[in-house]
Formats: C-alpha cells, structure tokens, sequence
C-alpha cells in the first residue's frame, strides 16, 4: 500500500488541511489560551459561520468567503455579548470553573440543536467557482477547495497574530491573563480587554466557518468533532502562543492525513483526539509552552 | 452508617417497585416502565456525575463515553459467552472503574479545565475505537437477543426496570454516604479551594481519584443493561451527547451540592423528556434541556435544592 506518491499527497493535504485548522484554532488560542476562558462552543460558532455562508450562498448566490467577512464584526458582537454575560453570572463571582464550562457547554447544545431544527441533518455545501477543479503538480493534486481556504486561513491567521502583537490593545490582550494589575496600571480595563479579545475569537469563527463548509458538506452535529481538534492544536501549541497555533496546526492537519490515507478515514477523528490525550499526559505546557 | 428516614423510604420504594413489576398490583401500561427505565438511567448517571462534578468541581464531559463502554462491556459478554445480567452489570461496573482510574491519572495532576477537556476526547476515541471494532458490530452495531419473559417478572422491561430501580437507589445511597462520609468533606474542601486543603494536608490527588472511580463505576453499571433494554446497540446511540448534556443539566438543575440535586433533576427533567418526546419533538426537548442548563446556570446557582433553602429562609 505504501508509496512516495501516496505519501507525498498526503503531506500537500495535511499541510492545505492544517493551514484550515489554523484558522479554525486561531480565536480559541485567544480565548482559551490568552484569556483563559474555556470557550468549548467555539466549534459550534464555526458551524454557526458555515451555515450563515451556506444561507447567503444558497439563497443569494454570495461567496462564501466574502459572506464569512462581512458576517465577522456580526460574530465580534455576538462574542462580546457572550463575553458580557460570562462575566457578570460568572467570572466576577470567581465562578466560572464548574457554572462557567456548563454555560458553554449549554450554549454549544443550544446552537447544535436550534440549527438541527432550523435546517435539519443534512449536510449542505456551498457553490463557487473555486470549488471542485483540481491542480496537478507532478503526481501531487491539489484541490482548489482546499486551497484557497488555506491562503484565506493564512491571511487571516497573519493579519491576527499582526494585531495582536504591534497594537497597545492587542498587547494588552496577551497580557491580560498573565498579569490585570499591571494592564490596569497601564490605564487598560482588564474587562474591556478580555471583551475585545473574546469578540476577537469568535468574530474568527464567521470566516473559519465560511472556510469549512467550503472544505467539506457539514450538518450541525460535526461541530462536536472539531472539540478535539481545536483543543488539541490549543494545548500542543502551548496556550497562547499564536505562533505555536499554527505549527501544532500543521502537525495535526499533516497526521490526519497521513492516518486516513494509510489507515483508512474511518480512523481520522481519533488522532487529534490521541494528540491531545497524549499532549496532556506527558506535555501539558505544550511544544512552545513557557 | 446509621440508619434513618432515607434508608427507610429506599428500602420503601425497592419494596414498592418488587410488588409493582412482580405481582402487577397497579394497572400500570407497559410504556410506563418503559419511559420509566429511563428516567431511572437518568438518576444513576445524574448521580454518578455529581460526584465528580457536584461535590468536588470537576467537570466530566465524558458520560456518554463511559455509558457506552459499559453498554458495550455487555455487548462483549454477551458474545464471549452470553452471560446473564447479573455478570454483565458488576463487570461493565469494573472496566468503567477502571477507565475512570486511568483517565484520572493522566489527567487529574493538570488544571481542571485539562480533566474536562480530555474527557470530552475520551468519548470521542472510544467512539472511533468501537467504530473500528468489528467483534462488537462496528459501525452497523450489534444485535442481542433476549428473553420476552423472565419468571417471576413476566414481562423482561418490567425486570429491567426493577434492575434499574435498584441500582439507581444504590447509587443515590452511595452518594449520599459518600456526602456525608470524611471522602465527601475531602471533595467539598476540593471543590472550595484546592490549593488551600492540599496545604491542610487533604490528599487531594487520592480523593480525585477515588471519585472518577467511583463515578465511572455507576455510570458503567448504568450503561450495562441498555443493550437488552434496546435490543440492538450502535455507535451513534450509546455515545450519544445526549447522555453527557442530561447528566449535567440535571444535577445543575437539582443542585449540584447535595445528593437530594441530581436525583431531583433527573425525575423531573427525566420525566418531562419523556412525555415531550412523544407528544413534541425530540429536537426541541433537547433545545429545553440546553435553555433550562443555561438559564439554571446563570439564574439559580444552586438549583432547585438552592431555591427550596432559600425560600425557607436558609435552614435545612
């Protein structure tokens, strides 16, 4: 079964595969890795995104990934919203360990199911003219539908991480979580911040989500899937740590790959998955962990 | 263990359970015990998640996985050498235990985020693992045949559900001793700060790990009788997110402190599902329970339990 051709479309996909992750990955690694808000709804916002593109696309005709652009401030909003309402039943009473991951919890299920009952389990895809031609390079192909997803993610990933880390509120952002006083002393609202941080990783969730269903048909139920994956490029990353996002990003895209094309796809979900339980076990600081 | 008024209304309710599924002294339609058998699921697992999630903090988004180990546990026996319940229920018990054990260990050294989070990928490898697994059905599932009577039950659900009946007081009276026990003021002084009993010389790191054996010990042993229950198990059915979204909504409706919590949420959460699965839709009596766990989360803290205390003016 084993061949350089076979492995070496493998690795094209996983790279095309892992820069998606990236973007899937990049507004947990600021919620959970920088703020320390344990946001497991965030695929379900992801799916949220696709099915806002899915409806525009479907309906009107748009692009998916202008339609996931211009719905971001829409999420950014619904972030801070979000964020507004875990602060004041949660995080101000210190109560966020238990109530606080039950929250998100309900609020995944509340959006799985409202989808399941709006538009059902079916899957659904979207329509654009990047979708479904292929590029031979060699004996390697590569699937525009995954490709231009992955040059989106990118920009999208660079244009983030640049935010992050030239502006005073972006720093402020990475800093929140390490030290409040100081950001205070730096005449910084901790809370403001972590709400503009919070917006900023799910206001990702509206692209990402356009990106995904570019990628692959999705129902509402596949979000739960995406739970590992983005937990484990979070935790492999070393939380927090942009940079790392996307390395653990390409590490995992690359080893879905290789798994499904050398051990069948029915095996795929469970790498991140054994990623991440392994991550845990014997490297929990993660490979760029302070 | 003293005995009280509990244990006198649990002996009470086996006894009334024994009289109703053998001698059929009330003319109960046979859906009830049915409907019933579930909701009775529900409060082993309910119960079984308060002891890792209500009395120490620790959140466990792995029911489902655990259930399903145990439904699949049975599954196992069943083809090794079909044995009976009575087998089936004890050993689905120990491998939970066990996996409880196991994944405590890698896990219960990190944060407590770390715990939740893995156990949220427990399920899902477990899942993918039993996809895989051809000797228990893959991914089409697996069939068990079971008897349509059992003496001196009669009918085989009113048998399981008398089953169920007695392993969900067993659970709640484990958890209740286990409240009331040094293990459970252990758990409570976690759950309150664990840095600060870890210092007054609580072993932390033990009592973790007792409570994730113990908590997947009862949800194995709920999980085990589900295979004869339905007949027929698959992937999809025994990892359901189902069973992890009730057994936290419940014992965050009840009141998540107190044994008296989860057994409160899931009959009355249990019980209304039942009744709006038939008469709705089951789309929108999982959009409730999601609602209800967030609205119970932000509003009443302490849940039901909570709000019964605080209208009686804090006494007990």
């Amino acid at each position: 079964m084993f061949s350089v051709d076979l492995l070496l479309n493998a690795l094209v996909a996983g790279t095309l595969l892992g820069g998606f992750y990236a973007a899937v990955s990049l507004g947990l690694s600021v919620s959970f890795g920088q703020l320390n808000i344990v946001n497991i709804a965030h695929p379900a916002f992801v799916i949220l995104g696709s099915y806002v593109a899915y409806m525009g696309n479907s309906r009107w005709g748009l692009d998916p990934i202008l339609l996931g652009l211009a719905f971001t401030p829409v999420f950014f909003f619904i972030g801070v919203g979000v964020y507004r309402v875990y602060y004041e039943s949660f995080e101000r009473k210190d109560d966020e360990a238990l109530r606080g991951l039950a929250f998100f919890f309900g609020v995944m299920f509340i959006i799985e199911v409202g989808l399941i009952m709006v538009y059902g389990v079916d899957f659904r895809s979207v329509q654009a003219p990047y979708i479904g031609q292929n590029w031979k390079l060699g004996g390697v192909g590569v699937p525009t539908r995954m490709f231009v997803p992955f040059c989106v993610s990118i920009l999208m990933f660079a244009a983030v991480y640049l935010y992050l880390s030239r502006t005073f509120n972006g720093r402020a952002i990475m800093a929140v979580a390490q030290d409040r006083l100081a950001l205070q002393l730096m005449a910084a609202d901790p809370v403001r911040i972590k709400q503009l941080g919070f917006g900023i990783g799910i206001g990702t969730t509206a692209l990402a989500g356009a990106l995904l269903i570019i990628i692959i048909p999705i129902e509402p139920s596949i979000g739960r899937l995406y739970i590992g994956q983005v937990f484990a490029i979070a935790v492999l990353a070393g939380l927090g740590s942009i940079p790392g996002t996307l390395v653990a990003a390409l590490v995992l895209g690359i080893a879905e790959s290789v798994v499904s094309t050398f051990f069948g796809p029915s095996w795929a979900p469970a790498v991140a998955f054994g990623i991440l339980l392994l991550a845990l076990a014997f490297r929990p600081q993660g490979l760029f962990g302070r | 263990m003293r005995l009280d008024a509990f244990h006198v209304v649990a002996a009470a309710v086996a006894l009334l359970g024994a009289a109703v599924t053998i001698f059929d002294l009330l003319p109960i339609n046979k859906f009830a015990f049915f409907a019933g058998y579930v909701v009775l699921q529900y409060v082993v697992l309910a119960t079984a998640w308060n002891i890792m999630g209500g009395y120490m903090g620790y959140v466990n988004f792995g029911t489902a996985g655990f259930f399903a180990v145990g439904a699949y546990t049975s599954v196992v026996l069943y083809n090794l050498m079909q044995a009976p319940l009575i087998v089936m229920i004890p050993v689905a018990g120990a491998v939970c235990a066990l996996l409880g054990l196991g994944m405590g260990y890698l896990t219960l050294r990190l944060r407590g985020v770390f715990f939740a989070i893995a156990t949220l990928a427990l399920a899902i490898v477990l899942e993918t693992l039993v996809v895989n697994w051809d000797y228990v059905g893959g991914a089409t599932g697996a069939y068990i045949l079971r008897a349509r009577e059992i003496a001196p039950f009669g009918d085989y659900v009113e048998f399981l559900f008398f089953v169920m009946l007695l392993l969900a007081i067993f659970a709640v009276s484990a958890a209740r001793w286990i409240e009331r026990s040094k293990i459970g003021r252990g758990f409570a002084a976690i759950r309150d700060d664990e840095v600060a009993a870890e210092c007054a010389g609580v072993p932390t790191l033990r009592l973790k790990l007792i409570a994730t054996t113990v908590s997947g010990f009862l949800m194995g042993v709920a999980g085990a009788p589900f295979v004869l229950y339905v007949g027929f198990v698959e992937p999809s059915s025994a990892f359901n997110l189902v069973y992890a979204v009730n057994s936290i909504a419940m014992p965050m409706i009840g009141g998540a402190t107190t044994w008296a919590g989860p057994l409160i949420g899931a009959l009355l959460l249990g019980s209304v599902q039942q009744v709006a699965t038939v008469t709705i839709s089951s789309e929108l009596n999982l959009l409730i329970v999601g609602v209800l766990l967030v609205f119970f989360v932000i509003a009443a803290p302490e849940g039901i339990v909570g709000l019964v205390r605080k209208w009686r003016g804090g006494g007990r």
